[in-house]
Protein backbone atom coordinates (compact mmCIF):
# COMPACT_ATOMS: atom_id res chain seq x y z
CA UNK A 1 0.00 0.00 0.00
CA UNK A 2 2.77 2.45 1.01
CA UNK A 3 4.86 1.50 -1.94
CA UNK A 4 2.04 1.79 -4.44
CA UNK A 5 1.14 5.20 -2.99
CA UNK A 6 4.66 6.34 -3.66
CA UNK A 7 4.48 5.01 -7.22
CA UNK A 8 1.20 6.76 -7.85
CA UNK A 9 2.60 9.94 -6.31
CA UNK A 10 5.60 9.87 -8.63
CA UNK A 11 3.29 9.27 -11.58
CA UNK A 12 1.09 12.19 -10.57
CA UNK A 13 4.13 14.43 -10.56
CA UNK A 14 5.79 13.16 -13.72
CA UNK A 15 2.61 12.94 -15.76
CA UNK A 16 1.53 16.43 -14.87
CA UNK A 17 -1.72 15.67 -13.06
CA UNK A 18 -3.88 18.79 -13.54
CA UNK A 19 -5.35 18.74 -10.01
CA UNK A 20 -1.90 18.45 -8.50
CA UNK A 21 -0.50 21.31 -10.53
CA UNK A 22 -3.52 23.48 -9.88
CA UNK A 23 -2.88 23.12 -6.17
CA UNK A 24 0.84 23.83 -6.56
CA UNK A 25 0.05 26.85 -8.72
CA UNK A 26 -2.32 28.31 -6.18
CA UNK A 27 0.15 27.67 -3.34
CA UNK A 28 2.88 29.53 -5.16
CA UNK A 29 0.54 32.36 -6.13
CA UNK A 30 -0.71 32.87 -2.59
CA UNK A 31 2.70 32.56 -0.95
CA UNK A 32 4.61 34.70 -3.45
CA UNK A 33 1.94 37.41 -3.33
CA UNK A 34 1.96 37.53 0.44
CA UNK A 35 5.75 37.60 0.56
CA UNK A 36 5.77 40.45 -1.98
CA UNK A 37 3.27 42.42 0.09
CA UNK A 38 5.10 41.61 3.32
CA UNK A 39 8.33 42.85 1.78
CA UNK A 40 6.74 46.19 0.95
CA UNK A 41 5.45 46.64 4.49
CA UNK A 42 8.24 44.82 6.31
CA UNK A 43 11.18 46.50 4.61
CA UNK A 44 9.63 49.94 5.03
CA UNK A 45 8.91 49.35 8.67
CA UNK A 46 12.20 47.54 9.28
CA UNK A 47 14.20 50.36 7.71
CA UNK A 48 12.26 52.97 9.68
CA UNK A 49 12.84 51.08 12.93
CA UNK A 50 16.53 50.60 12.16
CA UNK A 51 17.34 54.17 11.17
CA UNK A 52 14.65 56.36 12.69
CA UNK A 53 14.74 58.37 15.87
CA UNK A 54 11.10 58.48 16.78
CA UNK A 55 9.05 58.05 19.89
CA UNK A 56 7.73 54.58 20.57
CA UNK A 57 10.44 52.86 18.60
CA UNK A 58 11.34 50.49 21.44
CA UNK A 59 7.69 49.64 22.05
CA UNK A 60 7.13 48.99 18.37
CA UNK A 61 10.13 46.65 18.37
CA UNK A 62 8.66 44.63 21.22
CA UNK A 63 5.27 44.45 19.51
CA UNK A 64 6.80 43.28 16.25
CA UNK A 65 8.79 40.61 18.04
CA UNK A 66 5.66 39.44 19.85
CA UNK A 67 3.70 39.35 16.59
CA UNK A 68 6.45 37.30 15.01
CA UNK A 69 5.74 34.43 17.35
CA UNK A 70 1.98 34.60 16.92
CA UNK A 71 0.58 31.14 16.01
CA UNK A 72 -0.77 31.00 12.45
CA UNK A 73 -4.18 29.74 13.61
CA UNK A 74 -4.59 32.84 15.75
CA UNK A 75 -3.71 35.08 12.81
CA UNK A 76 -6.17 33.07 10.72
CA UNK A 77 -8.84 33.48 13.35
CA UNK A 78 -8.38 37.26 13.57
CA UNK A 79 -8.48 37.68 9.80
CA UNK A 80 -11.51 35.38 9.72
CA UNK A 81 -13.30 37.58 12.26
CA UNK A 82 -12.51 40.67 10.23
CA UNK A 83 -13.62 39.17 6.91
CA UNK A 84 -16.62 37.12 8.05
CA UNK A 85 -20.02 38.36 6.96
CA UNK A 86 -20.72 40.05 10.29
CA UNK A 87 -17.15 41.39 10.60
CA UNK A 88 -16.00 44.92 9.78
CA UNK A 89 -14.73 43.89 6.34
CA UNK A 90 -17.50 41.42 5.70
CA UNK A 91 -19.03 43.54 2.92
CA UNK A 92 -15.97 42.85 0.77
CA UNK A 93 -17.04 39.22 0.44
CA UNK A 94 -13.46 38.01 0.61
CA UNK A 95 -13.80 35.11 3.01
CA UNK A 96 -12.91 31.77 1.41
CA UNK A 97 -11.09 33.35 -1.52
CA UNK A 98 -7.38 33.29 -2.38
CA UNK A 99 -7.32 37.01 -1.56
CA UNK A 100 -8.32 36.21 2.02
CA UNK A 101 -5.47 33.73 2.18
CA UNK A 102 -3.02 36.32 0.86
CA UNK A 103 -4.24 38.80 3.48
CA UNK A 104 -3.84 36.28 6.31
CA UNK A 105 -0.37 35.24 5.20
CA UNK A 106 0.69 38.85 4.77
CA UNK A 107 -0.26 39.48 8.40
CA UNK A 108 1.60 36.36 9.38
CA UNK A 109 4.81 37.12 7.51
CA UNK A 110 5.12 40.89 7.77
CA UNK A 111 6.29 40.80 11.42
CA UNK A 112 8.91 38.19 10.53
CA UNK A 113 10.24 40.23 7.62
CA UNK A 114 10.10 43.43 9.65
CA UNK A 115 12.02 41.99 12.57
CA UNK A 116 14.66 40.24 10.47
CA UNK A 117 15.21 43.15 8.11
CA UNK A 118 15.38 45.60 10.98
CA UNK A 119 18.20 43.53 12.45
CA UNK A 120 20.05 43.32 9.14
CA UNK A 121 19.66 47.03 8.38
CA UNK A 122 20.49 48.11 11.90
CA UNK A 123 23.76 46.17 11.92
CA UNK A 124 24.80 47.78 8.66
CA UNK A 125 23.62 51.21 9.77
CA UNK A 126 25.76 51.01 12.87
CA UNK A 127 28.74 50.68 10.58
CA UNK A 128 27.70 53.35 8.06
CA UNK A 129 26.14 55.93 10.35
CA UNK A 130 29.08 58.28 10.86
CA UNK A 131 30.04 58.12 7.21
CA UNK A 132 26.47 58.88 6.17
CA UNK A 133 26.39 61.82 8.55
CA UNK A 134 29.67 63.05 7.11
CA UNK A 135 28.31 62.82 3.57
CA UNK A 136 25.16 64.64 4.72
CA UNK A 137 22.85 62.01 3.28
CA UNK A 138 19.13 62.56 3.70
CA UNK A 139 17.04 59.93 5.45
CA UNK A 140 15.75 58.54 2.16
CA UNK A 141 19.26 58.45 0.66
CA UNK A 142 20.42 56.55 3.72
CA UNK A 143 17.63 54.01 3.49
CA UNK A 144 18.13 53.49 -0.22
CA UNK A 145 21.86 52.89 0.25
CA UNK A 146 21.28 50.54 3.19
CA UNK A 147 18.68 48.48 1.34
CA UNK A 148 20.97 48.17 -1.64
CA UNK A 149 24.07 47.25 0.33
CA UNK A 150 22.13 44.76 2.45
CA UNK A 151 20.49 43.19 -0.57
CA UNK A 152 22.03 39.77 -0.10
CA UNK A 153 21.00 39.47 3.51
CA UNK A 154 17.60 40.91 2.71
CA UNK A 155 17.08 38.29 -0.01
CA UNK A 156 17.65 35.62 2.57
CA UNK A 157 15.05 37.33 4.73
CA UNK A 158 12.61 37.16 1.82
CA UNK A 159 13.36 33.48 1.32
CA UNK A 160 12.78 32.80 5.01
CA UNK A 161 9.39 34.49 4.61
CA UNK A 162 8.61 32.39 1.55
CA UNK A 163 9.52 29.22 3.41
CA UNK A 164 7.21 30.16 6.24
CA UNK A 165 4.35 31.03 3.85
CA UNK A 166 4.62 27.85 1.79
CA UNK A 167 4.68 25.55 4.78
CA UNK A 168 1.97 27.30 6.75
CA UNK A 169 -1.42 25.57 7.10
CA UNK A 170 -3.33 27.03 10.07
CA UNK A 171 -4.11 30.50 8.76
CA UNK A 172 -4.94 29.59 5.17
CA UNK A 173 -7.28 26.76 6.13
CA UNK A 174 -9.33 29.05 8.39
CA UNK A 175 -9.75 31.93 5.95
CA UNK A 176 -9.57 29.90 2.74
CA UNK A 177 -11.66 26.94 3.76
CA UNK A 178 -9.71 24.45 1.64
CA UNK A 179 -12.26 24.54 -1.17
CA UNK A 180 -11.41 22.31 -4.12
CA UNK A 181 -10.35 24.20 -7.28
CA UNK A 182 -10.65 27.47 -5.39
CA UNK A 183 -8.65 27.75 -2.19
CA UNK A 184 -6.94 24.40 -1.85
CA UNK A 185 -3.20 24.75 -1.44
CA UNK A 186 -0.46 22.20 -0.84
CA UNK A 187 -0.50 22.14 2.93
CA UNK A 188 -4.28 22.10 3.29
CA UNK A 189 -4.57 19.43 0.60
CA UNK A 190 -2.02 17.24 2.37
CA UNK A 191 -3.93 17.57 5.63
CA UNK A 192 -7.23 16.67 3.95
CA UNK A 193 -6.01 13.84 1.71
CA UNK A 194 -4.12 12.22 4.56
CA UNK A 195 -7.20 12.27 6.76
CA UNK A 196 -9.22 10.78 3.88
CA UNK A 197 -6.59 8.08 3.43
CA UNK A 198 -5.65 9.21 -0.11
CA UNK A 199 -1.97 9.02 0.52
CA UNK A 200 -0.86 9.24 -3.12
CA UNK A 201 -1.87 12.87 -3.67
CA UNK A 202 -0.70 13.81 -0.17
CA UNK A 203 2.67 12.21 -0.82
CA UNK A 204 3.07 13.83 -4.21
CA UNK A 205 2.38 17.22 -2.66
CA UNK A 206 4.68 16.43 0.22
CA UNK A 207 7.50 15.64 -2.20
CA UNK A 208 6.96 18.89 -4.06
CA UNK A 209 6.90 20.81 -0.80
CA UNK A 210 10.11 19.14 0.31
CA UNK A 211 11.66 19.91 -3.06
CA UNK A 212 10.70 23.57 -2.71
CA UNK A 213 12.15 23.70 0.79
CA UNK A 214 15.34 22.20 -0.55
CA UNK A 215 15.41 24.69 -3.41
CA UNK A 216 14.97 27.60 -1.01
CA UNK A 217 17.84 26.32 1.09
CA UNK A 218 20.08 25.91 -1.92
CA UNK A 219 19.25 29.47 -2.93
CA UNK A 220 20.01 30.65 0.60
CA UNK A 221 23.43 29.11 0.73
CA UNK A 222 24.37 30.21 -2.76
CA UNK A 223 23.33 33.76 -1.84
CA UNK A 224 25.51 33.58 1.25
CA UNK A 225 28.36 32.21 -0.77
CA UNK A 226 28.28 34.84 -3.45
CA UNK A 227 27.82 37.60 -0.89
CA UNK A 228 30.87 36.42 0.97
CA UNK A 229 32.91 35.99 -2.18
CA UNK A 230 32.21 39.57 -3.12
CA UNK A 231 32.85 40.78 0.43
CA UNK A 232 29.37 42.13 0.76
CA UNK A 233 28.59 39.90 3.71
CA UNK B 1 31.91 84.72 -4.61
CA UNK B 2 34.32 83.89 -7.42
CA UNK B 3 36.45 80.82 -7.27
CA UNK B 4 40.05 81.75 -6.67
CA UNK B 5 41.66 78.71 -8.17
CA UNK B 6 44.68 78.97 -10.37
CA UNK B 7 44.30 75.96 -12.58
CA UNK B 8 47.40 76.89 -14.54
CA UNK B 9 49.64 76.40 -11.58
CA UNK B 10 52.16 73.71 -12.52
CA UNK B 11 51.81 70.39 -10.75
CA UNK B 12 48.21 70.94 -9.80
CA UNK B 13 46.97 68.23 -12.13
CA UNK B 14 43.60 68.34 -13.80
CA UNK B 15 41.54 67.48 -10.75
CA UNK B 16 40.58 71.04 -9.99
CA UNK B 17 39.18 71.62 -13.42
CA UNK B 18 36.85 68.72 -12.90
CA UNK B 19 36.21 69.27 -9.24
CA UNK B 20 36.79 72.82 -8.12
CA UNK B 21 36.26 73.38 -4.43
CA UNK B 22 33.00 75.19 -3.80
CA UNK B 23 34.75 78.38 -2.72
CA UNK B 24 33.17 79.38 0.56
CA UNK B 25 32.90 83.07 1.11
CA UNK B 26 36.00 83.21 3.21
CA UNK B 27 36.53 85.72 5.93
CA UNK B 28 39.69 86.14 7.87
CA UNK B 29 38.65 83.61 10.44
CA UNK B 30 36.71 80.70 9.16
CA UNK B 31 36.11 78.39 12.07
CA UNK B 32 35.43 79.37 15.66
CA UNK B 33 35.00 76.95 18.50
CA UNK B 34 33.77 78.70 21.62
CA UNK B 35 33.94 77.03 25.03
CA UNK B 36 33.36 73.59 23.55
CA UNK B 37 32.91 70.72 25.99
CA UNK B 38 32.12 67.15 25.18
CA UNK B 39 31.17 64.57 27.75
CA UNK B 40 30.18 61.01 27.03
CA UNK B 41 29.35 58.24 29.50
CA UNK B 42 30.33 60.53 32.38
CA UNK B 43 33.73 61.10 30.86
CA UNK B 44 34.92 64.57 29.94
CA UNK B 45 36.58 64.18 26.56
CA UNK B 46 36.82 67.80 25.46
CA UNK B 47 36.92 70.68 27.87
CA UNK B 48 37.08 74.44 27.42
CA UNK B 49 38.10 74.25 23.80
CA UNK B 50 38.43 77.73 22.33
CA UNK B 51 39.89 77.79 18.89
CA UNK B 52 39.86 80.14 15.93
CA UNK B 53 41.17 78.54 12.78
CA UNK B 54 42.51 80.51 9.89
CA UNK B 55 40.57 80.51 6.69
CA UNK B 56 43.29 79.16 4.49
CA UNK B 57 46.09 76.70 4.57
CA UNK B 58 46.73 73.55 6.48
CA UNK B 59 46.20 73.13 10.18
CA UNK B 60 47.57 69.99 11.80
CA UNK B 61 46.20 68.72 15.07
CA UNK B 62 48.69 66.77 17.15
CA UNK B 63 48.66 65.12 20.52
CA UNK B 64 48.93 61.86 22.41
CA UNK B 65 46.66 58.89 21.79
CA UNK B 66 43.33 59.52 23.45
CA UNK B 67 43.86 63.29 23.66
CA UNK B 68 40.54 63.87 21.90
CA UNK B 69 41.76 64.74 18.40
CA UNK B 70 39.30 62.54 16.52
CA UNK B 71 36.39 63.75 18.63
CA UNK B 72 37.43 67.36 18.09
CA UNK B 73 37.50 66.79 14.34
CA UNK B 74 34.02 65.27 14.46
CA UNK B 75 32.72 68.20 16.49
CA UNK B 76 34.15 70.66 13.94
CA UNK B 77 32.69 68.58 11.12
CA UNK B 78 29.29 68.68 12.80
CA UNK B 79 28.71 64.97 13.20
CA UNK B 80 29.17 65.06 16.96
CA UNK B 81 27.29 67.73 18.88
CA UNK B 82 29.24 69.32 21.71
CA UNK B 83 27.69 68.98 25.15
CA UNK B 84 28.33 72.67 25.66
CA UNK B 85 29.72 75.49 23.53
CA UNK B 86 29.34 76.32 19.90
CA UNK B 87 30.89 75.91 16.48
CA UNK B 88 30.66 78.83 14.08
CA UNK B 89 31.66 79.06 10.46
CA UNK B 90 32.28 82.58 9.26
CA UNK B 91 30.62 83.89 12.42
CA UNK B 92 27.44 81.98 11.67
CA UNK B 93 26.23 78.81 13.33
CA UNK B 94 26.91 75.86 11.03
CA UNK B 95 24.15 75.66 8.45
CA UNK B 96 23.20 73.17 5.76
CA UNK B 97 25.23 74.94 3.11
CA UNK B 98 28.38 74.92 5.22
CA UNK B 99 27.84 71.30 6.02
CA UNK B 100 27.72 70.27 2.37
CA UNK B 101 31.06 71.98 1.79
CA UNK B 102 32.90 69.77 4.22
CA UNK B 103 34.26 66.30 3.80
CA UNK B 104 36.10 64.00 6.16
CA UNK B 105 38.36 60.99 5.90
CA UNK B 106 37.97 58.94 9.05
CA UNK B 107 40.73 57.28 11.00
CA UNK B 108 39.11 53.95 10.14
CA UNK B 109 37.69 54.37 6.65
CA UNK B 110 34.12 53.14 6.21
CA UNK B 111 33.49 52.10 2.63
CA UNK B 112 30.24 51.00 1.09
CA UNK B 113 29.91 47.31 0.31
CA UNK B 114 30.30 48.05 -3.35
CA UNK B 115 33.02 48.23 -5.95
CA UNK B 116 35.71 50.89 -5.83
CA UNK B 117 34.06 52.67 -8.73
CA UNK B 118 30.59 52.51 -7.15
CA UNK B 119 31.89 54.07 -3.94
CA UNK B 120 32.91 57.19 -5.85
CA UNK B 121 29.86 57.20 -8.12
CA UNK B 122 27.61 57.11 -5.08
CA UNK B 123 28.91 60.44 -3.81
CA UNK B 124 29.11 62.08 -7.23
CA UNK B 125 25.49 61.12 -7.89
CA UNK B 126 24.40 62.31 -4.48
CA UNK B 127 26.01 65.66 -5.25
CA UNK B 128 24.56 65.61 -8.76
CA UNK B 129 27.99 65.94 -10.29
CA UNK B 130 28.42 62.49 -11.74
CA UNK B 131 30.53 62.10 -14.85
CA UNK B 132 32.66 59.07 -15.65
CA UNK B 133 35.62 61.37 -16.41
CA UNK B 134 35.40 62.89 -12.93
CA UNK B 135 35.39 59.51 -11.24
CA UNK B 136 38.22 58.26 -13.40
CA UNK B 137 40.31 61.31 -12.61
CA UNK B 138 39.69 60.89 -8.89
CA UNK B 139 40.65 57.23 -8.90
CA UNK B 140 43.68 57.91 -11.06
CA UNK B 141 44.75 60.65 -8.66
CA UNK B 142 44.89 58.23 -5.73
CA UNK B 143 46.42 55.48 -7.81
CA UNK B 144 43.43 53.17 -7.83
CA UNK B 145 42.70 53.22 -11.53
CA UNK B 146 43.37 49.53 -11.92
CA UNK B 147 40.92 48.54 -9.21
CA UNK B 148 37.64 49.91 -10.58
CA UNK B 149 35.70 46.71 -10.16
CA UNK B 150 37.29 45.35 -7.00
CA UNK B 151 34.89 45.26 -4.02
CA UNK B 152 36.05 48.15 -1.84
CA UNK B 153 36.25 45.97 1.23
CA UNK B 154 38.74 43.66 -0.42
CA UNK B 155 41.24 46.49 -0.83
CA UNK B 156 44.26 46.63 1.43
CA UNK B 157 44.15 49.02 4.38
CA UNK B 158 46.20 51.65 2.59
CA UNK B 159 44.15 51.34 -0.59
CA UNK B 160 40.98 51.76 1.45
CA UNK B 161 42.37 54.96 2.91
CA UNK B 162 43.21 56.27 -0.53
CA UNK B 163 39.71 55.42 -1.76
CA UNK B 164 38.25 57.22 1.24
CA UNK B 165 40.29 60.29 0.30
CA UNK B 166 39.12 60.13 -3.31
CA UNK B 167 35.55 59.92 -2.06
CA UNK B 168 36.08 62.94 0.18
CA UNK B 169 37.47 64.89 -2.79
CA UNK B 170 34.37 63.91 -4.76
CA UNK B 171 32.41 66.09 -2.31
CA UNK B 172 34.32 69.12 -3.62
CA UNK B 173 35.01 70.28 -0.08
CA UNK B 174 35.92 73.79 0.94
CA UNK B 175 37.06 72.27 4.22
CA UNK B 176 38.66 68.87 4.27
CA UNK B 177 39.14 66.97 7.53
CA UNK B 178 41.74 64.21 7.52
CA UNK B 179 42.08 61.93 10.52
CA UNK B 180 45.46 60.22 10.20
CA UNK B 181 44.88 59.78 6.49
CA UNK B 182 48.38 58.45 5.88
CA UNK B 183 48.64 56.27 8.97
CA UNK B 184 48.75 52.96 7.14
CA UNK B 185 50.28 54.06 3.86
CA UNK B 186 53.60 53.11 2.35
CA UNK B 187 56.05 55.94 1.54
CA UNK B 188 54.96 56.22 -2.09
CA UNK B 189 51.28 56.41 -1.20
CA UNK B 190 52.03 58.85 1.58
CA UNK B 191 53.77 61.07 -0.95
CA UNK B 192 50.73 60.87 -3.25
CA UNK B 193 48.41 61.87 -0.42
CA UNK B 194 50.67 64.67 0.77
CA UNK B 195 50.79 66.01 -2.78
CA UNK B 196 47.02 65.96 -3.03
CA UNK B 197 46.66 67.68 0.33
CA UNK B 198 49.13 70.36 -0.68
CA UNK B 199 47.40 70.81 -4.03
CA UNK B 200 43.99 71.15 -2.43
CA UNK B 201 45.30 73.70 0.05
CA UNK B 202 46.88 75.75 -2.70
CA UNK B 203 43.62 75.64 -4.60
CA UNK B 204 41.84 77.18 -1.62
CA UNK B 205 40.54 74.22 0.36
CA UNK B 206 41.06 74.55 4.09
CA UNK B 207 42.74 71.41 5.40
CA UNK B 208 42.39 70.30 8.99
CA UNK B 209 44.38 67.16 9.57
CA UNK B 210 45.26 64.97 12.51
CA UNK B 211 48.68 63.37 12.28
CA UNK B 212 51.23 61.71 14.52
CA UNK B 213 53.89 62.19 11.89
CA UNK B 214 55.84 65.25 13.04
CA UNK B 215 57.90 65.34 9.86
CA UNK B 216 54.72 65.33 7.82
CA UNK B 217 53.20 68.11 9.92
CA UNK B 218 56.38 70.13 9.50
CA UNK B 219 56.33 69.54 5.74
CA UNK B 220 52.69 70.41 5.20
CA UNK B 221 51.13 72.40 7.97
CA UNK B 222 50.96 76.16 8.35
CA UNK B 223 49.59 75.92 11.88
CA UNK B 224 49.76 73.33 14.60
CA UNK B 225 47.10 72.77 17.24
CA UNK B 226 48.38 70.68 20.11
CA UNK B 227 45.93 68.82 22.31
CA UNK B 228 46.42 67.19 25.64
CA UNK B 229 43.75 65.43 27.70
CA UNK B 230 40.84 67.11 25.94
CA UNK B 231 42.22 70.63 26.00
CA UNK B 232 44.15 72.75 23.53
CA UNK B 233 47.55 73.52 24.96
CA UNK B 234 48.75 75.56 22.04
CA UNK B 235 47.93 76.84 18.60
CA UNK B 236 50.96 78.22 16.83
CA UNK B 237 52.50 78.64 13.41
CA UNK B 238 54.24 75.45 12.43
CA UNK B 239 57.79 76.88 12.39
CA UNK B 240 57.28 78.26 15.88
CA UNK B 241 55.84 75.00 17.17
CA UNK B 242 58.64 72.84 15.85
CA UNK B 243 61.38 75.27 16.86
CA UNK B 244 60.16 75.64 20.42
CA UNK B 245 56.73 74.48 21.52
CA UNK B 246 55.10 76.55 24.23
CA UNK B 247 53.58 73.73 26.22
CA UNK B 248 55.32 71.07 28.30
CA UNK B 249 53.02 68.42 26.86
CA UNK B 250 54.05 69.29 23.31
CA UNK B 251 57.73 69.24 24.29
CA UNK B 252 57.30 65.78 25.75
CA UNK B 253 55.38 64.63 22.68
CA UNK B 254 58.04 65.82 20.27
CA UNK B 255 60.77 64.26 22.39
CA UNK B 256 58.91 60.98 22.29
CA UNK B 257 58.19 60.99 26.01
CA UNK B 258 54.88 60.31 27.67
CA UNK B 259 53.64 63.34 29.52
CA UNK B 260 52.61 63.02 33.16
CA UNK B 261 50.14 65.44 34.55
CA UNK B 262 50.82 66.99 37.92
CA UNK B 263 47.22 66.75 39.01
N1 LIG C 1 31.80 56.79 22.94
C1 LIG C 1 32.79 56.92 23.83
N2 LIG C 1 32.60 56.55 25.11
C2 LIG C 1 33.58 56.68 26.02
N3 LIG C 1 34.77 57.20 25.75
C3 LIG C 1 35.01 57.60 24.50
C4 LIG C 1 34.04 57.49 23.47
N4 LIG C 1 34.57 57.95 22.33
C5 LIG C 1 35.82 58.34 22.64
N5 LIG C 1 36.09 58.14 23.93
C6 LIG C 1 37.35 58.45 24.63
O1 LIG C 1 37.69 59.78 24.31
C7 LIG C 1 39.08 59.93 24.28
C8 LIG C 1 39.49 60.67 23.03
O2 LIG C 1 39.26 59.85 21.90
P1 LIG C 1 39.78 60.24 20.45
O3 LIG C 1 39.38 59.15 19.54
O4 LIG C 1 39.33 61.61 20.12
O5 LIG C 1 41.35 60.22 20.69
P2 LIG C 1 42.50 60.62 19.65
O6 LIG C 1 43.17 61.83 20.17
O7 LIG C 1 41.96 60.67 18.29
O8 LIG C 1 43.49 59.39 19.83
P3 LIG C 1 44.36 58.58 18.72
O9 LIG C 1 45.62 59.32 18.52
O10 LIG C 1 44.61 57.28 19.40
O11 LIG C 1 43.53 58.45 17.50
C9 LIG C 1 39.67 58.55 24.41
O12 LIG C 1 40.18 58.37 25.71
C10 LIG C 1 38.50 57.62 24.17
O13 LIG C 1 38.63 56.46 24.96
MG1 LIG D 1 42.06 59.53 16.65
Amino acid sequence: MQESAINIAVNLITQGDPDLYEIIGLSLRVSLSSVALSLIFGLTLGAALATGQFRGRAVLNIIINALMSMPPVVVGLLVYLALSRSGPMGWLGLLYTPTAMIIAQTFLITPLITALSRQVIEDLYLEYKEQFASLRLTQSQRIKALLWDARYSLSTVALAGLGRALSEVGAVIIVGGNIEHLTRVMTTAIALETSKGDLALALALGMILLGLALLINILLSSLNLSARRQAYA
Amino acid sequence: MPNVIDINRPGTGNLHKLLPSQGLALNRTQLDLTDVHYTVAGKQILSKVNLALHAKGITAIMGFNGAGKSILLKVMHGIVSPTRGSVHWNKEPTNAEHRLQQAMVFQKPVLLRRSVKANIDFVLKQRKSFAPATRNALLARVGLDEKYHVPARLLSGGEQQRLALARALACRPSILFLDEATASLDPASTAIIENIVHEQAVAGTKIIMVTHDAAQAARLADYIVFMDAGTITEHNPSHHFFAAPDSQAAKAYLDGRLFHHDS
